[in-house]
């Protein structure tokens, strides 16, 4: 086990490298200077084009800015912002506010997801079923924007149940309206994904064994069916904590959140290179963490799976 | 130059739909009374995009704290007209050399004394190669002694006299130097600025109406908190207890916080809610001129734009574009057409200068103008207007386009760069080889701000490399003339000419819109369409 997880994350360190130098490679492929752009419709004279180009390394070739941007990481530097601020400062504030959105995120989808999957497969075909399909269906086919600007106009501005955006500090109460806009994106798959395994799981031989050793429905359901029915739906809740965790840029945008979508995107508008590169790379190792951590849960779930070597 | 990014321009348009509903709340009690001095005000803004150091920041999501927290010698009111804020008297003979005093007593934050040096030691350090370069750094040079090659320490042009009087000498003849000086780039910095610059800049220590509430009000990313300064006692005093600066990445969610009572004023309307923002929001809304003029520039170099054959084709674009209809259909008013080179904000202004009547539409008129230069040299090809598609200008240049070719009977079209940027270089290295859109926004409110660096031989800002020896003596003249009204006449001369070459074709003048809560009262939108923040008054 110690020795699959050494490997695992040795593994990650030519990952890293790799998404560091496509990432960098993209920024600076971005066609146009952000110099320029900095000045607006208004020319700077070439002297003063030429210092600032010098004072961000962006005279220099390619390959020369990219050893620097990794030197300067191992180091621990991160590099700044155009506004003064080290991106590791930025990385400190922003990230706890999407995890703590992402986590809730999850928890709603994940709580209310499983639920009425459970119920919908257990008694297919039913009432439930069949409202839960359309409820689901709509869901999906709503582009998350809408539900975003519904949800902030009913439940934000008509009915004042919470406050339109995000206020100072990002208290967690706030985070409740986009966590629940957020959870409906992936409501509708949790369902389907739960519902179809828990059909397959009840017609197993084990469970049909269980009943006829006289166990209890109660016991069989939770124990036997939904434990067996779970290991397709934690790898999907996994990939959405992370799909969630590198940012909502839409949802944070709408609800303005202080996080990491938000300000990633805002970085790119800028051209701010160290900070685009440095939340990339901090995203590619969450991703890396969560998907060993999903590959580890399969073993708990199913004593099969063993990662021994 | 204060730069907007208007970010999410595809959601804006996608979730219009979305946000008429949101016409729908109404009802607006009255205002109730008891305004409050101690109330903050919450107002929208974007993360400033470089510390907040006067000389270097060049955009509006820091000039509008900068601007708060910072009391230049003269400030400029809702009229744009120039009034002394920390200066007593500036005082010139020629144009050229002036004599500032300031008035004696003032205070920074942190107590040090305002006095002549806190200007001369803030205008040396932005005007010193060395220290950056300062992205305001221009803004000085014209000062005796500057340049952009050598570091200079301190400029020869700049003398300390005494505490409150330090003289100021320009390479030239500048009547509308003291206008300029309310500018960001041109306020006082406190002697314990210059100790650590980038602390500063994230803390920074001011003179003005505001100050921050206290050590690490700047939330990144998030808001900034200002309140009222106590010791100044300006013509800027506060009529409220502070000014909080919420950071919005899109106009929607400000919007939406605005309807739902979390925001108390707001100086930018998402497109999706422009048509219905004045119903709602009734006397609480607001669309006004803006000092920020747009046109596309076509030069010289360009095949079949060169001498009188390219006068000729301009004067004919300029002609076959009804801006009127553009304005009302793609814009719903949100701009208004442009009658000169200017912006009807600015002292001077005047709509009905001789030549003007080139920007009237006039489809005859125009293709006669395009025959004749066709006897000169047959057209072949297709005209193009580049522009950046970040920025929301393909409505516009595609109409214009559309008109071009129904008014004209030539090929025309739009010519899209994907980012601002791009675009940005090409015109700057002049490798682009079609027309281009080019706007301005002004530094400061005077007339020679929207002439001299934009079609003066060899100016920065000259994209299109226009270059007229008559308009660049009346500009000359006009500068040196330290009476404004007739510096002014000067400068409506220089645009008559203006008009004949069309160095570039004006399309319109934006609008600021804004609305306010029910909770504030008496605001008002500056010539700069940022709020007058201390005149707001909240009740709690």
């Amino acid at each position: 086990m110690a020795g699959y997880i050494a490997r695992r994350l040795l593994q990650a360190i030519p990952v890293l490298l790799g998404t560091t130098f496509l990432i960098y490679f993209m920024v600076f492929a971005m066609p146009g200077d952000p110099i320029v752009a900095l000045f607006g419709d208004k020319t700077p004279p070439p002297q003063v084009l030429e210092q600032l180009r010098e004072r961000y390394n962006l005279d220099q070739p390619f390959i020369v800015q990219y050893f620097i941007f990794l030197g300067n990481i191992f180091r621990g530097d991160l590099g700044t912002s155009f506004s003064g601020q080290p991106v590791s400062e930025i990385l400190a504030e922003t990230f706890p506010v999407t995890l703590r959105l992402a986590l809730m995120a999850v928890i709603i989808e994940m709580v209310f997801g499983i639920a009425v999957g459970l119920i919908s497969g257990l008694r297919k075909g039913g009432i439930f079923d069949a409202s839960a399909l359309v409820v689901s269906l709509i869901l999906i086919s709503l582009p998350v924007f809408v539900v975003a600007f519904v949800a902030q106009f009913i439940f934000g501005i008509q009915l004042g149940w919470f406050r339109t955006t995000v206020g100072p500090g990002a208290p967690t109460q706030d985070l409740i309206l986009p966590a629940i806009v957020l959870a409906t994106i992936s409501f509708a798959q949790i369902t389907r994904l739960t519902r179809a395994s828990v059909i397959e799981t009840d017609g197993q031989d084990f469970v049909r064994t269980a009943a006829s050793k006289g166990l209890s429905r109660s016991r069989i359901v939770p124990v036997h069916i939904l434990r067996n029915s779970l290991i397709p739906v934690v790898t999907y809740l996994a990939v959405d904590f992370g799909v969630l965790m590198v940012g909502a840029t839409v949802t944070e945008g709408i609800f303005n959140v202080p996080g990491v979508g938000r300000t990633l995107y805002q970085a790119i508008i800028r051209g701010e290179g160290p900070t685009v590169v440095s939340f990339v790379t901090v995203m590619v190792l969450i991703y890396l963490v969560v998907n060993l951590l999903v590959d580890l849960l399969y073993a708990v779930l199913d004593p099969r799976i063993r990662y021994a070597k | 130059m204060k730069i907007k990014r208007i970010g999410v321009a595809a959601i804006a348009l996608a979730a219009a739909g979305v946000l008429v509903l949101t016409g729908c709340t109404s009802g607006s009690p009255e205002a109730t009374d008891g305004a409050s001095t101690s109330a903050v005000v919450t107002t929208n803004g974007s993360e400033p995009q470089n510390p907040l150091v006067p000389t270097n920041t060049n955009e509006t999501g820091g000039g509008k704290i900068i601007d708060s927290i910072f009391a230049g010698l003269v400030y400029y009111d809702a009229d744009g007209a120039v009034h002394n804020d920390v200066a007593e008297s500036i005082d010139t003979e020629d144009a050229q050399n002036y004599t500032i005093k300031i008035k004696p007593g003032l205070k920074f934050t942190n107590g040090e004394d305002v006095t002549a040096s806190s200007f001369v030691d803030a205008w040396n350090y932005g005007a010193n190669t060395a220290n950056g370069p300062q992205l305001s750094q221009y803004f000085f040079a014209d000062i005796e002694g500057f340049s952009y090659d050598e570091d200079v320490a301190e400029l020869p042009g700049l003398k300390v006299v005494d505490d409150t009087t330090f003289t100021v000498a320009l390479i030239q003849p500048e009547s509308d130097f003291p206008l300029s000086l309310g500018y960001s780039a041109f306020y006082p910095l406190p002697a314990s600025a210059f100790d650590d610059i980038d602390a500063f800049g994230e803390n920074p220590i001011g003179n003005g109406p505001y100050m921050l509430d206290g050590e690490g009000a700047w939330k990144h990313n998030e808001r900034i908190s200002l309140v009222a300064n106590p010791d100044y006692d300006g013509p800027r005093a506060p009529k409220n207890g502070g000014l909080d600066i919420v950071f919005y990445a899109t106009q929607e969610a400000a919007y939406a916080d605005l309807q739902g009572g979390n925001l108390d004023v707001l100086d930018a309307i998402p497109d999706g809610a422009l048509s219905t923002f004045q119903d709602e929001f009734g006397d609480r809304a607001v669309t006004q001129a803006a000092a920020i003029f747009q046109s596309f520039t076509v030069p010289d170099r360009l095949a079949h734009f060169g001498g009188e054959e390219g006068k000729l084709r301009r004067a004919a674009i300029s002609k076959a574009i009804d801006r009127e209809e553009i304005t009302d259909v793609i814009f719903s008013g949100t701009r208004t057409p442009a009658h000169d080179f200017t912006s009807p904000v600015i002292d001077g202004y005047s709509e009905d200068i001789p030549g003007s009547e080139v920007l009237d539409f006039d489809a005859d008129a125009a293709k006669d103008l395009w025959a004749q230069a066709d006897a000169i040299s047959p057209w072949s090809g297709t005209f193009q207007i580049a522009y950046n598609a970040d920025g929301g200008h393909q409505a516009w240049v595609d109409a214009v386009a559309n008109q071009l070719k129904n008014n004209l009977g030539i090929d025309a079209s739009g010519a899209p760069y994907p980012t601002f940027a791009e675009v940005r270089t090409a015109i700057t290295d002049r490798t682009i080889e079609t027309g281009f859109r080019t706007g301005w926004q002004a530094d400061y409110p005077a007339l020679f701000n929207f002439l001299g660096p934009i079609y003066a031989t060899g100016a920065g800002s000259n994209d299109g490399d226009y270059s007229n020896a008559d308009f660049d003596a009346l500009l000359q003249e006009g500068r040196a003339d330290t009476d404004l009204a007739s510096a002014n006449e000067k400068f409506q001369q220089a645009q008559e000419i203006l008009f004949q070459d069309l160095p570039a074709i004006p399309l319109w003048y934006s609008t600021v819109n804004g609305a306010w809560g029910q909770t504030v009262e008496d605001v008002q939108f500056g010539w700069n369409s940022v709020p007058l923040y201390y005149e707001i008054t909240k009740s709690e």
